[in-house]
């Protein structure tokens, strides 16, 4: 037998199997909360891969414009870019029309965006925080779908930090008559907290924890350690 | 923004021929929108990764799980919805907007894939107010509804999850469709989709009559929802209930399921 018959009849007839994946899940976790004239957007910065940490400073959160910040959690490179192509396109728009984009035009413009990558998704679930007359926050699922929330958690362990936040910010299911108004120092008190409580028990979230907040006047960062084990 | 204007600019010439009017709004350019994987994937199918039974190590969750209904009685159509998304066995939220507001005087609902139902009756909407300028008048809810059901068949079997009440009120007074991504486009005195309506559809069943006052249909509503959302662990939150009027749709109310739990024990 010469080679050619040998390679046809011998080793093509070999089933092979071929999978490719293409995404990546990179862990961290991100929480937004609203409140009546700010809104509290924070994120660990922790990149990992398996048991492997890939990075310790790779931000998840990213301010968009004076009045809205974006987190994402999922798979990290998805999430990058989307924050460029909706970045290039909140450029044009403000080229176009010589002022900067609302941010419910921006949660519109996100959520079309994820729709348009419908059968081929970012593997990435977004929160959208900030002001417009209000704190608001909203949050996307990985295929476009929004709504507006008072507090939200995604990624990894927003299972742990959901609850926490259900409790302290909207006092679900608490017997009292009257609600507290919630205040800045509070809110960013239960990022923190959140923050710190989530590092102990989930693996993936950890670090450092960027704590942005939106003004009417602004965003302002502040950054915190996280346990980094 | 010229793009934009474009987009429209050129048209007038097209909607003059009355033959090809439907047929360019129920089509949506696809390869011009939507991405692909550009390259072949083996052993990868595009359907899969977001299908709720795949299995994968990073399957992309999205949110599933519903109750909702409407129905047609003497004072219009009432819609009632849950509001709980869960994705897995999470509860991703509480408190979805499961009725659409298409325009003031068309609703949808939304099961199935969240986001199918929002971008999609979002493009229903934008194809009624351009119905609404080129033919000065509104749409009919017969016509909403084909415009929807065209809008997604051409997607069929690629995994998009839809399935949706449209109602309104016309000029042939109130409307109830039922219209999915599998094609399928119903007209009936009632409907109710997804998880939950099998225990809804029994409550509902039990208690209907088209001669029910306002009141009696909201109560009736809410229950059916509130029934569903006591059996069916995906639904739950929220019962929230529109009515639809001559004048328009109205919003009636939105009742926290923990409370109407005691309510309805008599407490």
């Amino acid at each position: 037998m010469n080679f050619t018959d040998f390679y046809n009849e011998t080793l093509t007839s070999v089933p092979t199997e071929r999978s490719f994946y293409p995404y990546e899940a990179n862990g961290g976790t991100a929480l937004a909360i609203a409140g009546e004239d700010f809104c509290v957007v924070a994120s660990d910065t922790r990149q990992s891969n398996g048991y492997l940490i890939n990075a310790r400073y790779a931000p998840k959160a990213f301010k968009m414009s004076e009045k809205a910040v974006l987190a994402n959690s999922g798979f990290a490179a998805d999430g990058n870019a989307l924050v460029r192509r909706l970045t290039q396109r909140m450029q044009w728009y403000k080229h176009s029309h010589e002022k900067e984009m609302s941010i419910t035009a921006l949660a519109q413009l996100l959520s079309n965006t994820l729709y348009f990558k419908r059968f081929f998704p970012f593997y990435t679930q977004v929160l959208l925080g900030g002001v417009n007359e209000n704190g608001i926050v909203y949050s996307f699922d990985p295929i476009g779908s929004y709504g507006s929330e008072n507090c939200r958690a995604v990624g990894t362990a927003a299972s742990l930090i959901q609850p926490f936040l259900d409790n302290q910010v909207e006092f679900k299911n608490v017997q009292i008559v009257e609600k507290p108004r919630l205040t800045l120092d509070r809110a960013l008190c239960i990022a923190k907290d959140a923050f710190t409580s989530a590092t102990e028990r989930d693996i993936y979230t950890g670090d450092h924890l960027e704590i942005f907040i939106i003004k009417q006047d602004g965003v302002t960062t502040e950054s915190y350690p996280l346990k980094r084990d | 923004m010229d793009a934009f204007v474009n987009r429209f600019k050129g048209t007038t010439a097209l909607w003059s021929d009355e033959s090809s009017m439907l047929g360019d709004f129920g089509s949506y350019d696809a390869v011009k929108e939507f991405s692909h994987p550009v390259f072949e994937i083996p052993a990868y199918q595009n359907a899969n990764c977001t299908d709720e039974k795949s299995d994968s190590e990073c399957h992309i969750k999205i949110e599933h799980g519903t109750t909702t209904l409407a129905f047609k009685f003497q004072g219009g159509i009432m819609v009632a919805v849950d509001s709980r998304a869960s994705a897995g066995n999470y509860i991703a939220s509480q408190t979805v907007k499961k009725v659409i507001e298409i325009n003031p005087y068309l609703l949808g609902t939304m099961a199935g894939g969240a986001a199918d139902c929002q971008f999609w009756q979002r493009e229903l909407g934008k194809h009624c107010r351009l119905y609404e300028l080129r033919n000065r008048e509104r749409i009919s809810v017969a016509a909403a509804s084909k415009l929807l059901a065209n809008m997604v068949y051409p997607y069929k079997r690629m995994g998009i999850s839809m399935g949706t009440m449209v109602t309104g009120w016309d000029k042939t007074g109130p409307n109830l469709f039922y219209v999915d991504s599998d094609g399928s486009r119903y007209k009936n005195d009632v409907f109710s989709v997804g998880s939950g309506s099998p225990y809804a559809y029994g409550v509902l069943d039990s208690g209907l009559d088209y001669e029910l006052s306002t009141n009696d249909a909201i109560e009736l509503a809410r229950r059916s929802i509130y029934h569903a959302t006591y059996r069916d662990a995906a639904s739950g939150g929220y019962v929230r209930i529109y009515h639809v009027k001559e004048q328009g749709w109205e919003f009636i109310g939105l009742h926290d399921v923990g409370n109407l739990h005691w309510e309805y024990q008599g407490l």
